[in-house]
């Protein structure tokens, strides 16, 4: 096979010229590097994302500022919103995925290289497509113009009429080919786990992380396809005169919305899951306690799986469906409560009674199970519909749900940077810099969040580019402005830490934590093979029946 | 194949969904009880080539590579046909009824779902020509049987959606 040739040849990579090692990123079809390639490009789009976020609070810091105009600021959020979704969230998860699941079940790569280089750059030119707007929105001619119409473009704000030009146009095809690139990763991880395990590594065997990968790979499935189909209609409609979304012809407006959530709230959980694969992977190991409820932790993440596909309409309440399918909506939208407190019951069972590290990794992790748990509540006060008429479209809801994505997932993902950074490059990041960057995050995470409740229980609308004095909205702005920038200073902690460790921090070697599944077996950073021989497993925790001959695990399994 | 069959089934879900949603919700003509005449000759073509691309899968297995080559050949000439019958009656449509993708709901809905799955027909028949020109080149023993039955698990697939698109657009829809 070609590619078998291309990836050793990677190996002595370090002693090429610039130009050659740069061809060799660039036309590389081994996982490992194509996960460092997707999560490098969410970090940068990270960074680009995050200086919207700060536009945006420095505008709202105090009433009638005028930092941004208006047009700008819709903007802001629109860009803001569409590229933490699509082109750091997944993409980071994608590239955590891509490193680890061949490593975990003891493959030598993915099922499919060649495509996994292929989705991953559908999904960063998506990105690209997405910022190029910034320049192409009205064809080049005067000051560019991106996407203003919200991240979730609701008709009509998407025909024609309302959005001339070519900034949705960026919007859609971006969204458009990075799902292409979704799906493909998303088959690809299916096929890898379903047929490239190692010997012995029963479906029952594998690690959670390899185990959540699985059900939100198929979540992807069927949740991002629904947004293509959306987004080739929106094109028809653009394009072709067609009526879709139209209201004039007779067309529906509520129809985009359907098909929007229909996608975008299994997407939440699509982001989640991975933030929980991490979770089921770090806690365990620096508790020095076996997963607490193995299968029932499987079991619980193909109900979210399940349950949280139909769910989608409780974003819309307010657009006034019939009693039936709000209460049904309602209904499930809390049962999916169930099994994800089942999840962090087990979180805590294998946290207790263990002999606990309060290592950087396992911090973040804590600091997930608490803030994840509040963003859990309040999300469950949103699901009762009489209490969500009141908040829908209000700062509550955006406290909510960044509640979800940055004190869940990012911090998850942040506990995955700690965790998996001896892994890939050979070097441990500083605890020092970790614990200031951990802290910092987290009183800016609260500042911020846990303050941007009230202004939304006020009645503050979102998305509004400023607003009157005196309605005791202007300090709790200030206060939540304040805390976006403790995060942005943390986030720069973090990076420098990324950097200076990299060629600084101490030599990690194979298992600098003392772990149990199997890349930590190999060498850090693993050879381009991965495994010089194709490992045997007999347990859970193949590297703990290594380490303890006399004591394996798989007489308790 | 099956990963990629189920997200294209979610696409063509949400097609079928939305063209059964906006049924009847047509401002203007022309309706599809005026238009659409079901193209039953066209349908039994394209049904029969999942039969003649099944038993071309089996002559290869048992290495019969002459019947293997014409019982392809058979499935892309009755795709061919299929998509044949599609351009003709949007001509139909086109010309002799003035219905376009922008003249109404229904034009808008029709021709997308029926548009998506011709474009899907389209995409099978190219890469069923590609294993053709390789069988012809004497490049499809045996040994590659498994590979030409997962195209045609594609091309079941898109069997399967003329089934429900025929049934939503000409029986449901009329």
């Amino acid at each position: 096979m070609s590619s078998d040739a291309m990836a050793i040849r990677n190996v002595e990579v370090g002693s090429l010229p610039l130009v050659e090692t740069l061809h060799g990123w660039l036309t590389t079809v081994d996982h490992k590097r194509l996960g460092i390639l997707y999560i490098l490009s969410a970090l940068l789009f990270l960074a680009i994302g995050g200086v919207e976020a700060l536009i945006i609070r420095i505008q709202l810091m105090r009433s009638h500022n005028d930092f941004v105009s208006p047009e700008v600021f819709n903007r802001m959020f629109t860009m803001h919103g569409t590229t933490m979704i699509f082109f750091v969230a997944m993409p980071i998860l994608f590239g955590f995925a891509n490193y680890l699941v061949p490593l975990m079940i003891g493959a030598r790569d993915m099922a499919f290289p060649r495509l996994n280089a292929f989705s991953f750059w559908l999904s960063f030119l998506g990105g690209l497509l997405l910022y190029f707007s910034f320049l192409g929105g009205s064809g080049l001619y005067g000051a560019g113009n991106a996407p203003d119409v919200g991240w979730w473009a609701y008709a009509p704000l998407g025909a024609r009429a309302f959005s001339p030009g070519h900034s949705s146009d960026y919007w859609t095809f971006a969204l458009l080919v990075s799902g292409f690139g979704s799906i493909g990763t998303a088959i690809n991880i299916i096929a890898t786990v379903l047929c490239m395990r190692c010997p012995g590594m029963k479906l029952s065997r594998m690690p959670l992380l390899v185990w959540l990968n699985l059900v939100m790979a198929g979540m992807v499935l069927i949740a991002i396809t629904p947004l293509s189909a959306a987004q080739i209609m929106l094109v028809i409609d653009r394009y072709l005169g067609g009526h879709f979304f139209d209201t004039q012809a007779g067309g529906s407006a509520v129809l985009w919305m359907h098909f929007f959530w229909i996608f975008g709230h299994p997407e939440v959980y699509v982001l989640v899951i991975p933030a929980f694969a991490f979770l089921s992977e770090i806690i365990p190991v620096f508790s020095r306690k076996p997963i607490f409820g193995y299968p029932v932790m499987v079991a619980a993440t193909v109900a979210i799986g399940l349950v949280s596909t139909s769910v989608w309409a409780h974003h819309m309440f307010t657009i006034g469906m019939n009693s039936y399918a709000n209460s049904f909506f309602a209904i499930t939208t809390m049962a999916v409560g169930v099994p994800t407190g089942i999840k962090i019951f087990n979180w805590i069972g294998t946290m207790w009674g263990g002999r606990i590290q309060f290592k950087v990794p396992m911090l973040f992790c804590i600091g997930f199970l608490f803030q994840f748990l509040i963003a859990g509540l309040t999300g469950i006060i949103q699901a009762a519909v009489p209490f969500d008429w009141q908040l829908s479209l209000s700062y509550f809801v955006v406290a909510h749900f960044h509640y979800v994505i940055v004190g869940g997932i990012l911090f998850a993902l942040f506990g995955a940077f700690y965790y998996w950074y001896p892994k890939m490059t050979g070097r441990m990041l500083s605890e020092r810099l970790g614990k200031w960057h951990f802290w910092l995050f987290l009183i800016g995470f609260h500042l911020t969040f846990d303050v941007m409740h009230v202004p939304g229980l006020l009645g503050m609308p979102r998305r509004i580019y400023t607003y009157e004095p005196g309605r005791g909205w202007d300090t709790l702005n200030l206060i939540i402005s304040i805390g976006a920038f403790i995060q942005a200073i943390a986030i720069l902690v973090f990076v420098a830490n990324l950097i200076i460790s990299y060629f600084k921090g101490a030599k990690a070697g194979n298992d600098p934590w003392d772990a149990w599944t199997l890349e930590w077996s190999t060498s850090s950073p693993p050879p381009a093979y991965n495994f010089a021989t194709v490992p045997v497993v007999a347990s859970r925790r193949p590297l703990w029946d290594l380490k303890h001959p006399e004591d394996p695990d798989n007489q308790y399994e | 194949m099956a990963g990629l069959i189920i997200a294209e089934s979610a696409i063509f879900t949400i097609f079928v969904v939305a063209y059964l949603f906006y049924v009847g919700k047509s401002l203007t003509g022309p309706t599809p009880q005026e238009v659409l005449e079901a193209p039953i000759f066209f349908t039994i073509c394209l049904l029969s080539s999942s039969l003649t691309i099944h038993f071309a899968g089996k002559s290869l297995e048992r290495g019969k590579h002459g019947a293997f080559l014409i019982l392809w050949s058979l499935t892309i000439l009755l795709g061919g046909l299929f998509l044949y019958g599609t351009g003709r009656e949007w001509r139909r449509l086109i010309y002799e009824r003035g219905l376009t993708i922008s003249t109404n709901l229904f034009g808008t809905t029709y021709y997308s779902l029926v548009g998506l799955h011709a474009f899907h027909v389209t995409a099978g028949l190219f890469m069923l020509s590609m294993v053709l020109i390789f069988g012809l080149a004497g490049r499809v023993g045996a040994d590659q049987f498994r590979r030409v039955d997962v195209l045609a698990l594609y091309w079941h697939f898109v069997d399967t959606v003329w089934v429900v698109v025929f049934t939503v657009v000409y029986i449901v829809g009329r």
